[in-house]
């Protein structure tokens, strides 16, 4: 008999008896009836969001704010232009690396610096040594301030997460409200064949091991720009 | 007594004792409480959440193997190669394999528990292939050469001088207090190993059964680096990770994050669901799950305590827990530390010699109360102390329960019993603090109780008359 | 309402007073109060080490006891856990499980029992000091008590309460635990005189004599100022 059906065998024969539903066993101020079947709306009981665009964003931007993401709202193109360019500047970007897109072409087009494509093969050290990694994204979460990238809509896995400062640009109608709206868009949109990875992105990389005090760029992005048109 | 036992209370003497140990784990915890109370006070029902985890739980492992066979043809229909492990041995053996079929010479790794349980990183570098540690925290212990302190902060029992001294004596690198510059080290050294690795090596927070993919947090983003730049990419599972829908990750994402790191949702969350696609411009070329039973059946056996296996290795129940907090994460001498490390270790390494850890404990139920899936583990305790009792319990403490009962059974007894004591504590004075004292456990650090003249049952009495 | 009292051995024992200060509030409070006299103990000290049939033994007796009880209200939320929680585990899968919910529904505990299911807060007790309030755990997690016992010593007269840092965390008694693992327990047990010295109190108060047993044990083998004192006790005063 296989490995596999040995482990599946002992599997069900221990399942031969049923487990005590859980929860009996609570404290009074723990105890809360159990579901009648086991829950799949979970909304109720995670944190509220409100349902207008303005709400969602305002959000976003608390959020952010608190994970130390760098979050605009722009209204057209020329602002994006004019927004990126001061970020360029400020930063001191020389080479950066990006992937196709409808607003990934425009950014490089009105950037005009060294690039790496990640779009087909690349080289390794041209993206590590990039100073900025420009994405776009299959949505951005409000509920948590997250950014949702999967290898098809953020040019593969490297390039969100290589490069020290990652740059998100994304439309307004990608905000969505929670993580449940997110993970149905993440099917609804993929469900006929996922990609080899998609990421919850929170904010830029970082870590309290050492003395449970905040850095950040512990080994990802330092640095998280997020502009939502 | 066994000797694990011995060294589990000569430890926890020595640690109890060092005060300075005692105040910088306190204060180290200090802001975890304050930021997980408020990142539990967004959710609009808490109690709520975690009884429909606990639930999703219970169904997925009540149902194991028909979401495990789910998430493996899932997912090997992508091309992953999917191995079963029934031993931690077998598990070593696919993974060193795999390293020298394809000429491995360095491993990034990020962190996974089962890889401390079953040695993964010690049996790969006995086959003379490199295995760094990638989280900060594990690299930090690796350097040191000693176990994690913690599940989720390997390193939190360290000052930052200490850490610096290590990097100095280790990596070369000038001293500095400073937590930031410490973290861009251990980055610089890092990034240099990612780009050469030919293999990484994680685990797996879940296997989501619906659609074949295992879900993968950290906040560094070493997991991403160590599963997007090498050529292969290994997870080590234990079969217990299965969580049936995709959906149910908007549920345990923000609960794991809550409970384990006082964070809404950690950085990275990623979903990896096979090899390199058609198409894609990068990631590795082989993707290999390891699915590792090693006790995980057994304890599924017992159907009283089959709720251990909804574990999502958070650590609450660790950072809540005034046993851990006072002798720390290695005095355990396990893999899992703290509340589950007690529950849990007996199944998997043996009752008989791990007994002792369900018995240190003074069932105080914070473990239970933080745990997000509300794992009973304070019952837990209780039930794994009365199998040990089933099985082997000293002579001279079965005489004394014995007693126990026939002295509460027979109330005169009883009474009788109470004046005695009353009487010979007049003599206790002579043996206290001494070896004759037979109450030394107690009065080596504390004065006893006096026996009272006149109980309540006499005032009683005395109402009535 | 016919109140029957349990009263635990340790209790019975080492602290009558505390029973006598609960029958006393009781009293004032107009309500007539019966005691099982040949109750001793509850079979915790067994159940908690592991001997769980030698604790169904000693609990076996108790149900009997109490079988023609209205109401039973003890003054020891740790043995009222015993009694309300851990008695429908112990007789799990037994003839007498049926029995042991029954018992379990008509368990209370002193300040749970005037809050809730009396709807007193005020026993007419005056006290000024200022105390402290630690919660014992059984009392905390297994019966539910947080607000009751503040609500109660909010209405005595004179009296200041201040909380203490981690007022929820164990104080490290846990029955055979503190002389199996002595080390641990006074290391808890260190933490907790620390956070109530803190605070500056006059009595750290409690609804469980064995957690005070212990807290002050341990601070008079240290010469620590700190004097315990049981909710109870502070209730009966005038
Ligand atoms: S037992 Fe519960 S609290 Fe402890 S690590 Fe597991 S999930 Fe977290």
């Amino acid at each position: 008999m296989s490995e596999r059906e040995q482990i599946l065998g002992r599997i069900r024969e221990a399942l031969r008896v049923a487990a005590p539903k859980p929860g009996l066993l609570s404290g009074p101020g723990q105890r809360v009836p159990a579901h009648e079947k086991r829950p799949t709306d979970f909304r109720p009981w995670l944190p509220a969001v409100g349902d207008s665009f303005d709400e969602r964003a305002a959000l976003f931007a608390k959020n952010s704010a608190e994970l130390k993401t760098d979050f605009q709202l722009v209204a057209n193109r020329n602002e994006l232009q004019e927004k990126l360019l001061a970020l360029a500047h400020a930063e001191g970007w020389k080479k950066i690396a990006t992937h196709a897109g409808e607003l990934t072409n425009y950014a490089f087009a009105v950037l005009g610096l060294a690039v790496v494509q990640t779009g087909g093969r690349y080289n390794l050290d041209e993206l590590e040594s990039s100073d900025a990694g420009i994405t776009e994204c299959d949505a951005l979460v409000a509920q948590t301030g997250s950014v949702v990238v999967t290898t098809r809509s953020a040019g593969g896995r490297a390039l969100s997460v290589l490069p020290p400062h990652h740059v998100v640009l994304a439309r307004r109608d990608q905000l969505l409200r929670d993580l449940p709206a997110a993970f149905t868009a993440l099917k609804q949109r993929y469900g006929s064949g996922y990609p080899s990875m998609m990421c919850l992105i929170t904010g830029p990389s970082r870590t309290g091991d050492i003395e449970r005090i905040l850095v950040l760029g512990a080994h990802g992005p330092k640095k998280l720009t997020i502009f939502c048109m | 007594m066994n000797t694990v036992a011995q060294t589990f209370k000569e430890t926890a003497r020595r640690m109890t004792r060092d005060l300075r140990h005692r105040s910088w784990i306190q204060s180290a915890l200090g802001k975890y409480y304050v930021g997980r109370d408020e990142k539990k006070a967004r959710f609009q029902n808490w109690q709520e959440a975690r009884q429909a985890a606990a639930e999703i739980k219970w169904d997925a492992v009540n149902h194991l193997d028909k979401h495990l066979e789910e998430f493996v043809s899932k997912i090997e229909a992508r091309g992953t190669k999917v191995f079963w492990a029934s031993t931690g041995q077998q598990a070593c053996d696919y993974i060193v394999n795999v390293a020298k079929k394809h000429r491995v010479r360095s491993i990034v790794k990020s962190k996974a528990m089962t890889g401390e349980e079953i040695h993964l990183a010690q049996a790969l570098e006995k086959s003379g292939v490199e295995v760094v540690e990638t989280d900060l925290g594990e690299y930090i212990v690796q350097l040191r050469e000693e176990a994690p302190y913690h599940i989720v902060f390997p390193a939190m029992h360290l000052t930052r001088h200490e850490i610096s001294d290590l990097f100095n004596k280790k990596l070369g690198s000038a001293p500095t207090d400073s937590p930031e510059e410490l973290t861009m080290i251990a980055r610089r050294t890092l990034r240099k190993k990612y780009c050469a690795a030919d293999m990484g090596i994680s685990g797996a927070n879940f296997a989501v059964a619906e659609t074949g993919m295992i879900s993968l947090t950290t906040n560094e983003g070493n997991g991403r680096l160590s599963t997007s730049l090498p050529r292969i990419h290994v997870a080590l599972i234990g079969i217990e990770k299965v969580l049936p829908t995709l959906d149910d990750l908007a549920l345990f994402l923000p609960m794991l994050a809550t409970a384990g790191a006082a964070q809404a949702v950690s950085c990275y969350n990623t979903f990896i669901a096979g090899p390199r696609q058609e198409g894609e411009p990068d990631g590795p070329n082989e993707f290999h799950v390891v699915l590792l039973d090693n006790g995980r059946t057994r304890l599924l056996a017992d159907a009283e305590q089959r709720d251990t296996l909804h574990c999502i290795r958070c650590g609450a129940c660790l950072n809540v827990c005034p046993i851990y907090k006072n002798i720390g994460g290695h005095t355990y001498g396990t893999t899992y530390m703290g509340p589950i490390g007690s529950v849990l270790t007996p199944h998997l390494r043996g009752l008989a010699e791990w007994k002792h850890l369900s018995f240190a404990s003074s069932l105080c139920g914070a473990c239970s109360e933080a745990c997000p899936v509300k794992i009973d583990l304070h019952h837990h305790l209780l039930q794994n102390r009365r199998n040990a009792i089933r099985c082997k319990s000293p002579w001279w403490e079965k005489l004394i329960f014995k007693g126990f009962v026939i002295l509460m059974n027979y109330p005169l007894l009883y009474r009788l019993g109470v004046k005695f004591g009353w009487l010979g504590q007049k003599f206790h004075g002579l043996v206290k603090g001494t070896r004759l004292d037979p109450m030394i456990a107690w009065t080596q650090s504390r004065e006893a109780p006096p026996l009272a003249l006149k109980t309540f049952k006499d005032y009683w009495r005395g109402r009535k008359s | 309402m016919k109140i029957s009292l349990f009263i635990p051995c340790f209790i019975d024992a080492c602290y009558p007073q505390v029973g006598i200060s609960m029958v006393k509030v009781l009293e004032r409070l107009g309500h007539q109060v019966d005691y099982p006299e040949d109750f001793t103990c509850c079979g915790q000290p067994a159940f908690n080490s592991g001997y769980w049939d030698e604790a169904r033994a000693v609990a076996e007796k108790v149900l009997a006891m109490y079988r023609n009880a209205e109401i039973i209200v003890g003054v020891s939320g740790s043995c009222g856990a015993m009694m309300m929680t851990f008695y429908k585990e112990l007789f799990h899968s037994t003839p007498l499980e049926a029995e042991a919910k029954a018992h379990a529904a008509k368990v209370w505990e002193f300040s749970d029992f005037l809050v809730t299911k009396l709807g007193v807060t005020d026993v007419g007790a005056k006290f000024p000091a200022k105390v402290t309030f630690h919660d014992g755990c059984h009392g905390l997690r297994e019966v539910g008590l947080k607000k009751q016992p503040r609500a109660l010593l909010a209405k005595v007269q004179g009296l200041e309460l201040v909380e203490m840092d981690a007022a929820e965390s164990c104080c490290g008694f846990g029955g055979t635990f503190s002389v199996k693992f002595p080390m641990i327990s006074t290391a808890m047990g260190e933490v907790k005189c620390d956070s109530a010295l803190k605070t500056s109190a006059d009595y750290i108060v409690s609804c469980d004599s064995s957690c005070l047993m212990h807290i002050q044990g341990l601070a008079d083998r240290q010469k620590k100022p700190l004097r315990t004192m049981h909710l109870a006790e502070v209730l009966a005063k005038q």
